[in-house]
């Protein structure tokens, strides 16, 4: 009794002396940067944010101008072409990765070398070095900026990629609300059919109503836009004097890094494949080969949907690294979150504190983010186990 | 078969004749087979085999050629790697390497000292042999060695002592392979201790410094080491007071140890996770106070377990490192871009050579340490057989 007492003072002790010393670290770094932006003439605090920015982005999801866009506008372009780098590479590593690890299971010798080959070689690279060196393959791959190769209204050249922007705003707002509203028919479709399976009914189809909901309702929104006299205003590209104006540029620099990102992710996803299939007993796949199942089909459905338990959890912190990497945009010059806002905008307002705890905060609630959803895709794989 | 109220109906069919034997199998043994099993099991295997044998049959020469058989082995300037000149296709100019080595090994490091930096790859050596050799004679004082007395050493041998005769060098002029070592070395050595204090303390009864370890390591590992490497560089010297000021080399060196220092949290805590709780109640049970039994019970096994996931997060760090030359600090990857950026050397071939050697650096150093990890890994298992 006597013991646990003192035990219980210490802790209390010790825990109340934590505290202090965090508030103090924290309180004398407070005063410190205080004082030093007092010196240096800056305002602490968000308003910077509401201020013209006065310069140009590169690459831009939504129309943005130099001329009259604020700090807050340039963030939001930034924040845009992380989340469309990342996604894209979640997307593309994932199926490549599920590839790769797959082959590496294969019977056939050669796909099982190759596959091991492909994961040693660019696991144990730095990213940064495979980033340089795509990018300067990219670049020698386009054609001359001078005589860019055009189809249709797109261009391509080592400036980059130029496709018609379509610009949803006023009435054009009803395509992205359309294909909401088609996603969302998808997600209840989805639900229905796995309730009827479920109750032991047939299973709703999903494939080809799933698609024809999710790329039908916008395109029915489109065209019914331009038959009512509300046609989607669309900027096409067109070659200027000194280069190809207008429309979407999507830059070399977005390629590599698109690149570079994929390939580098899809090793490590093949190697959390491959320990997925390995932790599937080999009698689930004797048994299926019992069944007449034929490689493929057992591996479809009775070992991969048994390896999904395994594969999901380290999968969702890969997405997060796939994220996070996505930040080396700022060695090729790609302008992503890091690049426009730690960088030229840091470099411009020298708001050190607010920009680094933005951007931070960025990255923090996407981490958070994707850590709930994949823990629920998880409970769900994981067969009902939280 | 169709089970009746519990009766059982065989279905009217019966063989009335034997069947004829099945042929023997074609062939067990011998390289037809082999590859029969191995390379062409069905018709998509045989495709597949084929693709993989074309690609090869491009890939390995062109490789070879590249590497070995056009390549430039010595030459004072780019005009000896220059086709032209030259008079046949030319692959590796590995004569800018050699004449650069020096460079891309100390930096600007000053030629006389240069016995400084071999020294302390000398130590280093010395102690990392000492540690991953397991059955090497007393472990602790090579652990004793590496953590302490050597970050002291280095430190006095590369920034100089002028008391033992030692002239002072300025970090900004070490540079290349030498700042790689460091920063990696800065990293393991600050991450490995303080790894273990956050397990413990995000295992800890006591709430607050539960909640304090879990707060430290999830915001380092939501954030990206980019954005770190920026924080640690502006705001660093804000939080210090009036006139201290940071060295540009150790501010990201801060940066990395946190980061690496949050990561190496989450391998260890795997450790003390698989260590029954019977150890602890075992030792507490023998009179050890909680201290005792965690030092010498259950620290050790974790430790143990844990070492291929240590190898596999400084593998991690190693790579890595190259962030911080986009922060301006002179590693291997940034003094390699300065000197295939001297015009004395240029030439076609020296950004593929520049980049082909760093490839074969990195990625020689990433697949040991993974090949050792691996080692660890199966003699662990193997002791865990017995």
């Amino acid at each position: 009794m006597a013991e646990s007492r003192t035990s219980s003072w210490r802790a209390l002790a010790v825990q109340t002396l934590l505290v202090l010393a965090l508030a103090a670290l924290a309180y004398v770094a407070a005063t410190n940067a205080g004082q030093k932006l007092a010196r240096q003439g800056i305002v602490a605090g968000f308003g910077f944010l509401a201020r013209p920015a006065g310069f140009d982005i590169g690459q831009s999801l939504i129309p943005y101008a130099a001329a009259t866009a604020t700090y807050l506008d340039a963030f939001l372009v930034g924040l845009l072409n992380t989340l469309l780098v990342s996604a894209l590479a979640i997307v593309i590593s994932t199926g490549l990765g599920f590839a790769i690890g797959i082959a590496r299971r294969s019977g056939n010798l050669l796909a099982r070398s190759v596959a091991a080959a492909y994961v040693e070689g660019f696991r144990n690279l730095p990213l940064l070095l495979q980033l340089l060196v795509w990018y300067v393959a990219v670049r020698v791959a386009l054609p001359a900026s001078g005589d860019p190769a055009a189809w249709g209204g797109a261009f391509l050249s080592q400036r980059g990629l130029f496709l018609p922007r379509p610009d949803f705003f006023g009435w054009a707002a009803l395509v992205p609300l359309a294909s909401a509203a088609g996603l969302l028919a998808l997600w209840l479709l989805v639900r229905a059919s796995r309730r009827a399976v479920a109750l032991g009914k047939k299973p709703v189809s999903v494939p080809w109503p799933g698609a024809l909901l999710v790329l039908g309702l916008p395109a029915l929104a489109w065209i019914g836009l331009a038959l009512a006299g509300h046609p989607v205003p669309v900027a096409w590209p067109a070659r200027g004097p000194y280069d190809i104006e207008g429309g979407l540029a999507l830059r070399p620099e977005f390629a590599a890094l698109l690149i570079g990102l994929s390939t580098y992710s899809a090793a490590f996803i093949a190697e959390i494949v491959r320990s997925g299939l390995d932790s599937v007993a080999r009698g689930q796949r004797e048994a299926a080969a019992a069944l007449s199942l034929s490689r493929g089909q057992a591996l479809r459905l009775v070992v991969l949907p048994q390896a999904m338990r395994v594969i999901v959890p380290p999968l969702t912190s890969q997405y997060l690294s796939t994220t996070k990497n996505s930040s080396l945009a700022v060695l090729i010059g790609y302008p992503d979150l890091v690049h426009v806002f730690m960088g030229t905008v840091l470099n411009q307002t020298n708001q050190a504190v607010e920009v680094v705890a933005i951007t931070m905060g960025v990255y923090l609630t996407l981490s958070l983010a994707t850590a709930l959803l994949m823990n629920r895709t998880n409970a769900r794989v994981a067969g009902g186990r939280p | 078969m169709t089970v009746e109220n519990g009766s059982v109906e065989t279905e009217g069919y019966v063989r009335k004749t034997l069947i004829p034997p099945a042929p023997p199998p074609r062939r067990l043994g011998g390289p037809l087979a082999w590859a029969r099993t191995n390379l062409f099991a069905s018709w998509t295997d045989g495709v597949v085999t084929l693709l993989i044998l074309a690609a090869l049959a491009w890939l390995v020469p062109e490789a070879l050629r590249f590497l070995v058989l056009d390549a430039v082995w010595t030459g004072t300037s780019g005009e000896a790697c220059r086709p032209e000149v030259v008079g046949h296709p030319v692959g590796a100019c590995w004569a800018f390497i050699g004449e650069k080595i020096n460079y891309l090994a100390y930096g600007s490091y000053p030629a006389a000292e240069r016995w400084r930096p071999n020294l302390f790859f000398a130590l280093l050596a010395f102690g990392g042999a000492w540690m991953l050799w397991l059955d090497a004679p007393k472990r602790a004082w090579g652990a004793a060695y590496l953590f302490l007395a050597f970050p002291v050493l280095a430190y006095a041998l590369l920034a100089g002592m002028p008391a033992l005769g030692l002239a002072a060098v300025a970090t900004g002029l070490w540079g290349g392979l030498l700042v790689t070592v460091v920063v990696s070395m800065v990293g393991i050595v600050a991450s490995l201790p303080l790894g273990i204090l956050l397990a413990l303390g995000r295992r800890s009864d006591w709430p607050v410094v539960r909640y304090a370890c879990i707060g430290f390591i999830e915001f380092w590992r939501g954030v990206p080491l980019i954005t770190v490497l920026f924080m640690a560089n502006v705001m660093l010297p804000l939080f210090l007071p009036g006139d201290v000021t940071v060295d540009r080399l150790v501010r990201p060196l801060i940066g990395i140890a946190l980061f690496a220092s949050a990561y190496m949290a989450e391998v260890v805590r795997g450790g003390l996770q698989a260590i029954p709780e019977g150890q602890m109640r075992a030792a507490l049970a023998l009179g050890l106070t909680k201290t005792q039994a965690l030092r010498a019970v259950v620290l050790p096994q974790a430790l143990k377990i844990v070492v291929p996931g240590i190898v596999n997060t400084l593998i991690g760090l190693f790579k890595d490192t190259t962030l911080v030359s986009i922060v301006g600090i002179a590693d291997f990857i940034r003094v390699l871009e300065a000197a295939r950026a001297d015009p004395r050397w240029s030439a076609p071939a020296v950004p593929a050579t520049a980049y082909a050697f760093a490839a074969l650096f990195y990625f020689a150093v990433c697949f040991g340490m993974a090949r050792y990890a691996g080692f660890i890994e199966r003699r662990l298992a193997a002791g865990e057989a017995r």
